[in-house]
């Protein structure tokens, strides 16, 4: 195997271990519409970067931490309104970013494959991948009290609204790594189905964390596997989301036969 | 002025959401050791004043509690999700570390509210309205509180583990001088464990001894009509 592509190889995995820890919090908090929106809005970042011709990870990360405090400050209301806005920041963003993004970039934006990646790009990656983590562990209990109840954790001295921005700053940290193999369509897709199959098997959170970057983790290596030798396409995330997808759908099954 | 040993000092409370005003001009005073029980009908704020007294509600006035005073808070309900794989012992855990406790405080908890193992390891969204109360009063004690906050906290027990829990409430007063703030709908409850009561409705709230307060006529004006479950308990 070509260095690049072992970097490549070793990067997705690492944003896979990151992908399967920070969606089993996204999953338990209901955030799944969010999720999506925050992905999207790397969209305008990463078109606007083509044009200049700059990394477009570069233009992605902008959009995707502005867009995050977008996100977060709509999330502190409630009710269909918010439901409402976040759909329009949804459809925005990819309404901007399908307009400014050049014809023939538009589709590894979309759905990855953005390029090759050099020592320090991936040891970013690495590092990025490595922040996620040790985030999710230092903030596991925080968590787990905020998503259990937002007023029992404030009665417990935590603070919600910044966990809450911290949270979703991780996640889109998370995003960010993947953009390069997922794309701006796909990058939240492999943090929502691992942990959603996982919640079929695990009974404690202990269980669901292992099971979850687990699955992420298998579905990294099977859509490389399966890109290589029947899809042939220049990104990895299609063949990836149908494994975790197709995961999911069997832990449904194996759920309904227990 | 507070008095020297009033735990919490509430003057001219105001909460309201939107134009919707809840609470209009609020004062009261709790002392140490008290067991204030709120009352009033549907709407009148009872929840909202918890939630206000815990920081958890904008408002307006002055919120002082002393300085010592550590709160427990133990909610009308919570919408535990199916999907959440986490154990009322993961809860425990949780609020342990964030507030570092040392485990022998959870196995503590445990044994002072009698949680069994099965509903220890029990997912949250999977225990019966009774277990769950059980798990939230056990999390409400968790850090050695000396004010505790109930809101409702019998709703959904059975007759038996209500009584549990109001012994529990009773010793937890009287053994070890925990101040309590009990919003309750049952007026014989509230006249068998309340020293003081403040009732809220849409008219001017009042305060004072059970004994004082609860007459038929002030929970006639106060409810709207004759208060029918309104028992008595004679000591």
């Amino acid at each position: 195997m070509h260095e690049g592509n072992i970097l490549l190889f070793f990067l997705a995995l690492c944003f896979a271990l990151a992908a399967g820890l920070i969606g089993c919090f996204a999953l338990m908090k209901r955030m799944l519409l969010a999720s999506d929106v925050i992905s999207h809005l790397a969209l305008p970042g990463l078109g606007v970067a083509f044009l200049l011709k700059i990394n477009p990870l570069y233009g992605g990360a902008v959009t995707l931490f502005l867009g995050t405090f977008l996100v977060w400050q709509l999330q502190k209301k409630t009710g269909l309104a918010t439901d409402a806005s976040i759909g329009v920041v949804f459809a925005a963003a990819l309404a901007i970013g399908a307009a400014v993004t050049p014809k023939g970039d538009l589709i590894d934006a979309l759905f990855g494959g953005l390029g090759s990646v050099n020592w320090l790009g991936f040891l970013l990656g690495v590092a990025a991948s490595a922040v996620v983590v040790i985030a999710v562990f230092l903030m596991k209990d925080r968590l787990t009290l905020s998503t259990f109840s937002t007023e029992l954790a404030a009665s417990s001295g935590i603070r919600v609204d910044p966990l809450d921005l911290i949270y979703l700053l991780v996640f889109s940290l998370t995003v960010l790594v993947g953009l390069r193999f997922m794309g701006a369509l796909l990058a939240s897709s492999l943090i929502i189905l691992p942990a959603a199959a996982a919640r079929q098997f695990a009974d404690r959170l202990s269980r669901f964390f292992v099971i979850s970057a687990a699955i992420s983790m298998i579905s990294i290596v099977a859509g490389v596997f399966f890109n290589t030798y029947l899809f042939h396409l220049s990104t990895i995330a299609p063949a990836t989301v149908i494994f975790a997808a197709l995961v999911f759908a069997a832990s449904l099954i194996v759920r309904r036969s227990w | 002025m507070a008095s020297p040993n009033s735990i919490l000092s509430v003057e001219k409370l105001g909460v309201a959401f939107g134009h919707s005003i809840i609470i209009d001009d609020l004062s009261f005073e709790v002392r140490e050791g008290d067991c204030l029980a709120v009352i009033g009908p549907n709407g009148a704020g009872k929840t909202v004043l918890l939630k206000a007294l815990l920081g958890l509600v904008p408002h307006r006035g002055e919120i002082r509690w002393s300085v010592g005073a550590h709160l427990g808070y133990v909610p009308q309900k919570v919408a535990a999700d199916r999907q959440q794989p986490i154990r009322v012992v993961d809860l425990l855990a949780s609020k342990a570390a964030v507030q570092h406790l040392p485990s022998a405080d959870i196995s503590a908890v445990i044994s002072e509210v009698g949680l069994s193992q099965q509903v220890l390891n029990s997912s949250v969204g999977h225990l019966s309205g009774g277990q769950f109360q059980k798990a939230l009063i056990a999390f409400a004690l968790l850090g050695r509180p000396n004010v505790l906050l109930f809101d409702e906290p019998t709703a959904s027990l059975d007759e038996l583990a209500e009584e549990h829990a109001y012994d529990l409430l009773h010793k937890l007063q009287h053994e070890k001088g925990m101040t309590v703030i009990l919003v309750s709908h049952d007026l014989s409850v509230v006249y068998r464990y309340a020293n003081q009561v403040l009732c809220l409705s849409k008219g001017k709230p009042c305060m004072g001894p059970p004994k004082e307060l609860l007459t038929p006529g002030m929970l006639e004006e106060l409810y709207g009509g004759p208060s029918k479950f309104y028992r008595h308990i004679h000591e």
